[in-house]
């Protein structure tokens, strides 16, 4: 939705919470506004369409900015594995169901297959190939490796951004929480016991004490 | 139960045998740095889309593309007209594969499945190729289509191909063929009751007196049973990327079996195997769908052909949805008699195997020699027929055949125990394969045998750990609206193939180095087997290295990664290289120190006679060059493969080569087994329910590498669990179209699935037909996993719930509410 189409849509009800407002809200000003104007601003100055040719975007990956030209219905997942070569993270359902894809943006997990590129502008995303820093393994990588955490591998790059997201959120989780927090990705060969050892062996690592381990 | 430990040493008499240790590709899965074909870019690289049928089956009768190339950036088009011709084929085993005209090409101009690739265009980019797609008109003719077997059984029943219904291998063919196949209706009378109608089928096999038996059976059951169709759903979708440069065609993509895969190339293509390079590192799952990758990967060798450039095709979820293979399901029946022991006397199977359209699968055989060995009944027959219909394609899925068999009996004998008052372990005990248990069909009027079960053991072991005594007296079953149910089932599956070769070199830098043709998917299996010829030549694994992924790299000829084969089979081989090395090094350390060969021993990376003289692994691969001959792949055994042959031919010169082909003796067919506790929670008043427990304990032979294994145990496992639980297809039996296509609709388990503290064991007790007494273990646990569920299902619930599997919460709502099963019992894909 362009947000020139919004602007001949009539006054949302003044209870200032309408779907549309919560439209306007997720997919304009966290995005294509992004870059400074206030959502309050938005409505009013109608700020031109982008699209549907390539637009130029400057995403923040692993604390580096980039610059990229894609067209606004680009994918996160996308723009990474086409147009940065960054194939850490897989494209597999396309459709938020099984996590491959997951990366932390401004702190939280997403699943970069349903985010708009456009969208993750001026927000920090982290991705697998920033977790390592010199040739040491991050511990949630490490946490993987020693606990075989994986088979075909396919999963892991998400799954192991899921990890580091979950256990920043929760540094001291319990099997339980792990289960909830993990139970947004998916891996086929069927690595669940690994995984939960590997969160709370990296979880322990990253912090101290495991609270229910 | 007690906390997984696995910390028990599993072959206290090896170094390496048995251990823990991380396999060389791990940091690379763990960082994103390991390389899939999707991952892989190539100078002046196209992309390719492919347009799939929107109908079942139907004939093209035009194609009108000339929007679509006239747009820029459209490069070029396939079509069916592209593809080279069937042509028979001679294996690198010498044997010809017959070219068949119901094969399955990658491109149609007749689809039998709705989401067949019709055409693909290659551009500049994915999007100009999705536009381009969109831009071409298809003028299709639809034709009959049948997407449930027993509609085509029917008389005047549609047929899924033009000319028949069924596989069928005449007396006297070569292969199988499509036949028509049409049951009476007096036959179908069965349905009123809802029983699966027994007409004629073309293949029958029986052994024992099957009357007498039922006669003097205590208790007969005769059920029918529906198994779900379920989609292989490997994460890495048959994505594939593709070059030409001097002649010679290079493919990157997912197979569970390297070196097989470049004849599997060579034959889509019809060209010579020599000028396919096949490139798969890391293969995203394979589960039987991807045994030699996936006919698919032709498509953009050919276009990058045609339009001079490589080509990427990244098959997208929906479209991996229709071409990525699923498990046939069964619409089976059995009548079992049983002794008030519980002994089975006789047993009569009858199965319909929902093929799909394209080759001939073998679960319905398998099932049937599945259940006559896990159960030993005294008299069986086996009566089946594999079905084509209008649905995608099937391959074999983990236990193919093996999971359909046990989902259709362990519930039968889950009932049998408690009409006969008898414990569920006993009852399987008192059936259970020992040591060289025979099976049917007779094979020149003789039963076969398996090399070894000791299924007992790990029943008994099972039951102990999982504390089955105590759970199955536990009273009330019911507290509130949660009602607890505790189930155990047996499975077994192939567990192991003979003959292929080993092929390594010991580097003038002291090194070993494997040539590894083991496909990548994820089981370990490519690095693991090595471990055995390591073990025998007494090196440590850090001085050892691992070549594989790659056709170029000069590999032997290998098993493929398909039915538990690969562990036993290429221990095997590492055993008979190692054998050769160490000859080899024994050789060449008399030929230079003196003595007879058999005075040396090999061990801690040197060959020496005892208080005297030796060399090292090094200084006797210098050596070895300099002799040349055998010693350095000059001259490569007269045995070995021929693929192995160019491989040393390949290599020679850069050390001490070593190459066998394992020619060990081997009694009876291998097999291996598990036995599977589970204990689940079900909410009557939801239907809703949850695995609290499980326990595999597995009979694989020798323990190899107790981590990978657990993964195969346990990972497998879910996958037999996800067939309980709730993963099937669903049709429009009208439109003949797959209504539940979505990722989600469809989910595989996940950690929510699972129960926290999910555990396996194994015996660790060798298989003797084989040196190193290793069986593989990818497909046993799922029968296992699946029928477990099932049993504690109805443990909890009665024996009148549910028909078919998968059981949702729907299905056991509707059931407690009529108190009968009220699915429908028959028709398949609901």
């Amino acid at each position: 939705m362009s947000s020139k189409k919004d602007s001949e849509l009539p006054v949302p009800p003044k209870s200032g919470f309408s779907r549309r407002g919560f439209i306007r809200g997720v997919g304009i000003g966290s995005g294509a506004l992004g870059t400074g104007l206030l959502e309050t601003e938005a409505a009013a100055a109608a700020p031109a369409t982008l699209g549907p040719g390539p637009v130029p975007i400057t995403l923040n990956i692993n604390g580096k900015p980039v610059n990229l030209t894609v067209e606004p219905s680009v994918t996160l997942i996308d723009a990474m594995r086409n147009y940065l070569d960054l194939t850490g993270a897989k494209r597999v359902c396309d459709r938020a169901t099984c996590g491959a894809c997951t990366v932390i943006m401004a702190g939280k997990t997403v699943y970069a297959c349903t985010v708009l590129a456009i969208d993750a502008q001026g927000k920090n995303i982290e991705t697998i190939e920033g977790l390592a820093t010199g040739s040491a393994l991050h511990p949630v990588s490490k946490a993987f490796y020693d606990n075989d955490a994986q088979q075909c591998g396919y999963c892991t790059p998400g799954f192991v951004m899921a990890c580091k997201g979950f256990i920043d959120e929760h540094p001291s989780p319990t099997e339980e929480d792990v289960k909830h927090g993990l139970g947004g990705n998916l891996c086929r060969c069927g690595t669940y016991m690994g995984i939960r050892k590997a969160v709370l062996q990296a979880a322990k690592e990253m912090k101290g004490a495991v609270k229910n381990g | 139960m007690p906390e997984a430990t696995n910390e028990r040493v599993y072959g206290p008499q090896y170094k390496l045998i048995g251990k823990n240790y991380v396999t060389t590709d791990l940091l690379a899965k763990v960082t994103g740095r390991s390389k899939y074909a999707e991952d892989f870019r190539a100078e002046g690289m196209l992309f390719c889309k492919l347009l799939l049928s929107p109908l079942p089956h139907a004939r093209v009768r035009h194609i009108d593309a000339r929007e679509a190339l006239a747009m820029p950036g459209v490069k070029a088009i396939l079509t069916a007209d592209d593809l080279p011709a069937p042509a028979d084929t001679l294996t690198d085993n010498g044997t010809v594969i017959k070219a068949s005209k119901w094969g399955e090409r990658g491109l149609t101009i007749e689809p039998v499945y709705q989401g067949e690739p019709i055409l693909a265009v290659a551009a500049v980019d994915e999007l100009t190729a999705a536009e381009a797609i969109e831009r071409i008109q298809i003028d299709f003719e639809p034709l009959p289509f049948v997407v449930d077997p027993l509609d085509t059984l029917r008389p005047g029943g549609p047929n899924p191909r033009t000319d028949g219904n069924i596989w069928t291998t005449p007396p006297g063919a070569t292969g199988p063929a499509v036949k028509e196949l049409k049951w009476t209706e007096a036959d179908f009378a069965e349905t009123k009751s809802g029983r699966l109608p027994m007409g004629k089928t073309p293949d029958e096999w029986s052994y024992g007196d099957l009357d007498a038996g039922f006669k003097s059976a205590a208790l007969v059951l005769d059920e029918t049973f529906v198994t779900p169709d379920v989609s292989h759903q490997t994460l890495e979708t048959r994505s594939a990327m593709a070059y030409w440069q001097n002649g010679k065609v290079y493919i990157h993509s997912g197979t569970q079996s390297t070196a097989q895969t470049r004849p599997a190339i060579a034959r889509w293509l019809n060209m010579d195997a020599e000028k396919v390079v096949f490139i798969s590192e890391y293969t995203g799952g394979g589960f039987g769908s991807k045994i030699t990758g996936g006919v698919t990967m032709i498509i953009p060798a050919l276009l990058s052909k045609k339009a001079n450039a490589p080509v990427m095709m990244r098959i997208s979820r929906e479209e991996e949805t229709f071409i990525g293979r699923a498990r046939p399901g069964f619409q089976g029946r059995m009548k079992v008699g049983f002794s008030k022991e519980g002994r089975i006397l006789a047993l009569d199977m009858f199965v319909i195997s929902d093929n799909g359209p394209y080759d001939a699968q073998g679960d319905s055989p398998t099932s049937g020699r599945m259940v006559s060995l896990l159960y030993q009944p005294q008299a069986m027959r086996w009566r089946g027929v594999t079905v084509l219909t209008n649905t995608p394609p099937r391959s074999a899925q983990s236990s193919p055949g093996g999971l359909q068999g046990i989902s259709i009996i362990e519930p039968i004998i889950a009932k049998a125990a408690r009409k006969l008052g008898l414990d569920q372990v006993a009852i399987r005990y008192i059936n259970c394969p020992e040591g060289k248990a025979q099976y049917g069909p007779l094979v020149q009027g003789q039963m076969q045998h398996a090399t070894s079960a000791f299924l007992k053991d790990a029943l008994q072991r099972g039951a102990e750990r999982f504390n089955w005594q105590g759970r199955a007296a536990r009273s009330p079953k019911r507290i509130g609206s949660k009602v607890r149910g505790v189930g155990v089932a047996l499975s077994c599956y192939v567990g192991g193939t003979v003959g292929f070769d080993g092929l390594l070199v010991i580097t003038p830098e002291g090194r070993v180095r494997f040539q590894s043709g083991i496909g990548n998917l994820g089981t370990e299996s490519v690095i693991d087997v090595h471990r055995a010829a390591a073990e025998v030549l007494g090196v440590a694994w850090e001085k050892c290295d691992v070549v594989w992924g790659d056709t170029s790299k000069h590999l032997p000829f290998t098993c493929v990664s398909g039915g538990s084969q690969t562990t036993h089979a290429m221990t095997r081989a590492a055993h008979a290289v190692a054998m050769d090395a160490r000859q080899k090094l024994q050789e060449i350390a008399a030929k230079g120190l003196g003595g007879a060969p058999e005075d040396y021993t090999v061990a801690n990376e040197r060959v020496f006679r005892k208080g005297s003289a030796g060399m090292t692994l090094a200084q006797a691969a210098r050596r070895a060059i300099e002799l040349g001959g055998k010693y350095d792949g000059h001259e490569a055994p007269a045995d070995v493969n021929k693929v192995t042959k160019a491989s040393i031919a390949s290599l020679a010169g850069q050390g001490l080569v070593a190459a066998a082909k394992d020619n060990y003796p081997r009694d009876g067919m291998t097999h291996s087994y598990v036995a599977s506790f589970a204990e689940i929670e079900v909410d009557v008043e939801t239907g809703k329910y949850y695995v609290v427990d499980f326990l595999a304990y597995a009979d694989v032979g020798t323990v190899i590498h107790p981590r990978a294994l657990g993964g195969q145990v346990l990972g497998r496992s879910i996958l037999g669990i996800g067939h309980a639980i709730g993963q099937k297809w669903v049709f429009d039996p009208h439109y003949g179209v797959m209504v539940a296509k979505r990722f989600h609709h469809n989910k595989p388990p996940t950690i929510l699935d699972v129960p926290v503290n999910m555990q396996w064991e194994a015996l660790d007790t060798p298989d003797p037909e084989t040196p190193v007494g290793a069986r593989g273990i990818g497909e046993p646990p799922v029968g296992g996993g699946c029928a477990s569920i099932l049993n504690a299902l109805s443990d909890a619930l009665g024996d009148e719930i549910f028909r078919r599997a998968p059981v949702n919460a729907d299905t056991i709502l509707t059931s407690l509410e009529a108190g009968r099963p009220v699915q429908h019992p028959l028709m398949a894909h609901i």
